[in-house]
């Protein structure tokens, strides 16, 4: 049995904002199931009293002296933006038409 | 004349402070190879000859000393170099110059190392091959028509082809060590948390560890030593002091290891290596033994469960670290045409910027952490990378360090693995457990199978990175240094 299907890969591309082509939804969902079916082999491991590692490094809540320290300035940080309007970066319409 | 381009990283350091020869004739002699060879070896995606002359001429004029001033190297293209294309081999960020440098890349600055350009490597270092690059793969200088590894594919071709002496790399499962073996070169993965990640554009937080490459143990000791270190500005940074690794490269290089004890990972052995790379390690673990070290044969149960826990949490962190890509603050727009929303705009423009291996990882780990299916896959991977750690912790009471071979195949043809992505993941089956622990690993030459490098990985203890260097400068006191065909 397939562990995902194509509808399934199509959600999920729509979730991760990629405008997939039917094309490559055909070829995901194929090579998608074979991962899938791989990596399922965590499953077998009986681990369900063993806590969970997020990271190597045990380090929490690091911080550094509250010292004013040089930053990008407005200029630079606006440098890679597709389109920048008075300061500010300018992205597409967020609003429907009738809002 | 002396080729500048053949010599070590601490031979050419030790010609430029006794003068023997200017910082800006080495720059110089390493431009003019990769204006020579990289039209076929494509290890650059961008080459900054301005900049590495004028880092060079500031050495010369006396104004950086240090161990390695004067070196140049090659820097992978995920990270950030101020001012200089930085695209992580992907169309999304095609033409985009950073504003500000990496921790890493002020290191090599302040070392006085002209920086010769960009290496090419997988997109966002998701790859085996350099074939997942949007600029065209990086060809092996061992034969042209085989793939370099990956993701670092780009650093290690540069040095294997006498482009660059030294090179940086990232390793998240593999994509230092793993290059390094196929192409002959030196390659170690620093304790997680030694190198500073800030500048590097991020792909599974948890695992991305900068690392050196370089063709000698020592040379890549002397590059570890100058970028590793505490980083205020990367909140996963260890405050600690960084192991003599150049020192125990160089005691290793005296070729005695009485008293070392190497683990030999039970679960690894016979474990799909091709027969020629098997027989190359075995060699090796002989030529050990004469230095005076002793095997112990250890089991780590869990290893067989790192590559599928890795292909899950990695994949899952890359999925939201890549979600910055959104068409708004860096790199590519695409279909804004005044009448489509934001989000179409940002589904378009990640459409056309990622390619396939990119796409697919971040459908695989948006699966991962979807609900409902988060315990099964995301939460138990979690759970498997503690009792993989726990192997690491229980090996290390009995052995100094674990061996192994780095990958399981020799340098293969392009178009191989590309058509089913899971025999691409195979290739990290060696090296990923240590990404899961934190620990530090090296890759070391240590012989030919039908005329192409093979790999020997050396494991070590987290913060005993100098371990695994001493073993590695023994090993190549042994087997010696592999040198490609001319190109």
């Amino acid at each position: 049995m397939a562990a995902i299907s194509r509808e399934e890969v199509a959600h999920l591309a729509r979730l991760s904002r990629l405008a997939v082509t039917d094309e490559e939804l055909d070829r995901f969902a194929g090579q998608l199931d074979v991962i899938l079916q791989s990596v399922a082999r965590v499953g077998e491991v009986a681990a369900d009293d063993i806590p969970p590692t997020s990271h190597s490094v045990p380090l929490t809540n690091v911080y550094r002296d509250d010292v004013p320290t040089e930053s990008l300035t407005q200029a630079a940080a606006l440098s890679g933006a597709p389109d920048a309007y008075e300061s500010r970066f300018r992205v597409p319409r967020i609003l429907d038409e009738e809002d | 004349m002396t080729d500048l381009t053949r010599l070590s990283a601490a031979a050419l350091s030790k010609m430029i402070s006794s003068k023997e020869v200017s910082a800006v004739e080495v720059a110089t002699a390493h431009l003019d190879r990769i204006d020579a060879v990289d039209e076929r070896v494509h290890a650059f995606l961008h080459v900054d000859r301005q900049g590495a002359l004028d880092a060079a001429a500031a050495v010369d004029r006396g104004e950086i000393t240090g161990p390695l001033a004067g070196v140049p190297i090659a820097v992978k293209d995920v990270v950030a170099t101020k001012g200089v294309p930085t695209t992580a081999a992907s169309k999304i960020l095609e033409g985009w110059k950073p504003p500000y440098d990496a921790t890493i890349v002020e290191r090599l600055k302040t070392a006085g190392m002209p920086i010769l350009g960009k290496t090419n490597m997988d997109e966002f270092a998701m790859g085996s091959s350099t074939e997942y690059s949007a600029y065209g793969p990086t060809k092996n200088p061992w034969d042209l028509g085989r793939i370099p590894g990956g993701s670092g594919g780009g650093s290690s071709a540069a040095i294997a082809a006498y482009e660059a002496p030294l090179a940086i790399g990232t390793d998240t499962g593999g994509s230092i060590r793993q290059p390094g073996a196929v192409t002959g070169t030196v390659g170690a993965k620093p304790t997680y948390g030694s190198t500073s990640r800030y500048g590097l554009i991020a792909f599974s937080s948890s695992l991305d560890t900068p690392g050196p490459c370089g063709r000698t143990v020592e040379d890549t000791a002397l590059l570890h030593a100058v970028m590793a270190g505490h980083d205020p500005r990367d909140s996963t940074s260890i405050p600690q002091a960084v192991p003599d690794v150049v020192g125990a490269a160089r005691l290793g290089a005296t070729g005695d290891l009485t008293g070392v004890k190497l683990g030999l990972v039970k679960e690894f052995a016979g474990d799909g290596s091709e027969a020629g790379v098997t027989a190359a390690f075995r060699e090796s673990l002989e030529a050990l033994v004469k230095l005076g070290a002793e095997i112990v044969e250890i089991s780590c149960p869990n290893f067989q469960y790192a590559l599928p826990a890795y292909y899950l949490i990695a994949p899952s962190e890359a999925s939201s670290n890549l979600a910055r890509f959104d068409g708004v603050r860096y790199g590519l727009r695409t279909g804004d045409d005044g009448n489509r929303s934001l989000e179409e705009v940002m589904s378009l423009t990640r459409e056309a910027g990622f390619g396939p291996e990119v796409k697919r990882r971040i459908i695989l780990g948006t699966y991962a952490l979807s609900s409902g299916y988060y315990d099964a896959y995301y939460g138990q991977a979690q759970k498997v990378r503690t009792l993989i750690t726990r192997d690491f912790q229980a090996a290390f009471e009995q052995v100094d360090v674990l061996v192994s071979p780095t990958t399981p195949f020799v340098a293969f043809p392009f178009g191989s693995r590309t058509s089913d992505p899971y025999q691409m993941y195979l290739a990290d089956l060696f090296t990923i457990p240590t990404n899961l622990y934190g620990g530090p690993a090296i890759s070391v030459p240590c012989g030919l199978s039908e005329g192409l490098p093979v790999g020997f990985q050396i494991m070590a203890p987290t913060m005993a990175d100098d371990r695994m260097y001493r073993v590695a400068a023994a090993l190549e006191s042994a087997v010696g240094t592999f040198t490609p065909p001319a190109l």
